[in-house]
């Protein structure tokens, strides 16, 4: 397992996980192993880091074990062997806990406390991290107009849509102000038009605040759309992960899904993915010009 | 209104106009079916007295009741905090129900006397099995999508418990204290049947040693309303305490 960050393979530095002229990554999960029980092994000796400032995606069958890797890396779950290291700058809440609190989790489902108005919810990370509420308050009213939830300030979770949740449920983590955001397919419960929807106001949002995300999903045109670096996990356990870099500009919007970048590269995973593999050999002559850096993509052997 | 309570109403009128001409057509005996219009003068005649009783009884039962809640909850919290309370008190909370407490009554009366102390104890004994339960059960409802969220968020135990926990127990909560609301006079009714100063329960015993059929019925009847003021007030709390709980 060697996955190698964008600057490492840009200095030439193969051995990505242990890269010394790189600078350091805010996240960095090196081995990682687990299973929650001896005969089912989820994650097996799992590398790869995150940089400031960089979106990821990581894009897996469901089922595979995805939701774990998140467990593992906000503290919620200790890895059997292999290390997760976070540089955050930030105090953990000590012990062998010490992740707790250190990154901004958005779990799958929205997560609203249902008796808390949205006001009350978008607070509560600032609140156990002991924020005043007026400034916790005041903050989040700030924020509230660029992730279009003006004059909802009152109403309740049951009142709002399954979009206009999920916006609240990122917020709350936003807030927190963790360098960085891991965000376990918070999409995947809403209908294909709000999806859309909320794809490309994650990618305006996210461009403003420029956090470090790690984006769970096993959609391939989300991954590729949103990320500037896919991670394509194809067996189960979880062994490697394959890197793809998605070199789109930025700003993005759902036009670019028709582009030729994103063709190829959707080929790609495809490919890994052993989807459309009737196809593939016209497909991969045709697409050849276009794959610009091949050899970023390590992870394979 | 008219929509939701008429019906209820109306049945009320036509079980009472029921009653009254039935007993009076069947010429059922005044001391085994008294007429519904005997038990309202009844009700008048002793107004003074049934107030006075009326009170007594509220009060075991409130207290019973508010002793209960300390208890009930006291229990539900331990076995939440506690695998092996849970394992070892939740057995006995549901083996502690199977006894007729009314076979116990006369001994809850030689430990707590014959005032007030044994009313209360009874109504107790019957109340915080449902608030405990309800408390429990309503810890147990608690979503873990949104514990572990809070816990990546560095939130401490304790305020997880008061800012997650209690408010996912309280709608089963007051299911439990509802029920517990409408037992709470059935308690106090039984402990003072075993015998007492005051308190409906004597009054009610009294009457039907004199054969008096029409003043039983009017104690009955206002141990019915108290049933259900306090069943009003327990959803009147719910309803100022317990935000929109589901989505």
């Amino acid at each position: 397992m060697n996955i190698s960050h964008p600057a490492a393979a840009d200095k030439g530095d193969s051995a990505g996980a242990t890269g010394t002229k790189a600078p350091p990554a805010l996240l960095e999960v090196d081995g990682m192993t687990f299973g929650y029980n001896v005969e089912r092994t989820l994650l097996d000796n799992v590398s790869f880091r995150i940089q400031p400032g960089e979106f990821v995606s990581l894009l897996a069958p469901s089922g595979s074990g995805k939701s774990t890797i998140f467990r593992l890396i906000a503290g919620l779950l200790e890895p059997q062997s292999g290390s997760v290291t976070i540089r955050s700058g930030r105090p953990g809440k000590g012990g062998k806990n010490s992740r707790l609190g250190q990154v901004g989790y958005m779990p799958q489902k929205d997560c609203l406390m249902p008796w808390r108005s949205v006001l009350d919810n978008a607070v509560l990370g600032m609140e156990l991290q002991g924020v005043p509420r007026r400034q916790a308050i005041e903050k989040v009213r700030e924020m509230m107009p660029s992730f279009g939830l003006a004059g909802t300030e009152k109403k309740y979770p049951h009142e709002l849509s399954g979009g206009m949740r999920q916006r609240v449920s990122f917020l709350r983590s936003v807030v927190c102000g963790t360098e960085i955001m891991l965000l376990d397919e918070p999409f995947s419960a809403l209908d294909a038009m709000t999806r859309v929807d909320m794809q490309e106001w994650l990618l305006s949002v996210w461009e403003q605040y420029r956090s470090s995300i790690l984006f769970i999903t096993h959609d391939v045109d989300e991954a590729l759309l949103l990320s500037d670096r896919v991670l394509v996990a194809t067996e189960s356990p979880i062994r490697e992960l394959h890197e793809i870099v998605i070199d789109m500009p930025r700003p993005r919007s759902y036009g670019d899904t028709v582009g030729e970048i994103f063709a190829a590269r959707k080929k790609k995973v495809l490919e890994l993915l052993h989807f459309g593999q009737t196809s593939s050999s016209n497909a991969n002559r045709s697409s050849a010009p276009v794959r610009t850096q091949p050899s970023r993509e390590e992870g394979i052997g | 209104m008219i929509r939701t309570y008429g019906p209820v109403v109306l049945l009320i009128i036509v079980l009472a106009l029921l009653w009254e001409y039935g007993v009076q057509w069947f010429d059922v005996p005044h001391y085994i079916i008294p007429t519904l219009s005997s038990v309202a003068t009844a009700l008048w005649e002793n107004r003074g007295s049934l107030t006075h009783h009326f009170g007594v009884t509220l009060g075991e039962a409130l207290i019973g009741l508010a002793l209960s809640v300390v208890t009930g909850c006291a229990l539900a919290i331990w076995m939440h905090m506690s695998k092996l309370a849970q394992r070892l008190v939740y057995p006995l909370l549901v083996a502690s129900q199977t006894i007729p407490v009314i076979a116990l009554s006369p001994i809850l009366v030689m430990w707590f006397g014959y005032e007030m102390g044994s009313k209360i104890a009874i109504a107790v004994l019957f109340c915080f099995f449902p608030i405990a339960v309800g408390a429990n059960d309503g810890f147990k409802a608690v979503n873990r999508d949104i514990l572990e969220l809070m816990q990546t968020m560095g939130g401490s135990k304790i305020a997880i418990f008061f800012k997650l926990y209690v408010p996912s127990a309280l709608p089963s909560f007051f299911s439990g204290l509802k029920v517990a609301a409408t037992f709470s006079v059935a308690g106090a009714t039984i402990g003072e049947w075993l015998g007492a100063e005051s308190g409906l329960g004597v009054f009610s015993k009294r009457a039907s040693g004199m054969m008096r059929a029409d003043s039983v019925f009017a104690a009955v009847i206002l141990l019915s309303v108290m049933g259900i003021l306090l069943f009003l007030f327990v959803k009147w709390l719910e309803s100022v305490l317990v935000k929109p709980n589901k989505i």
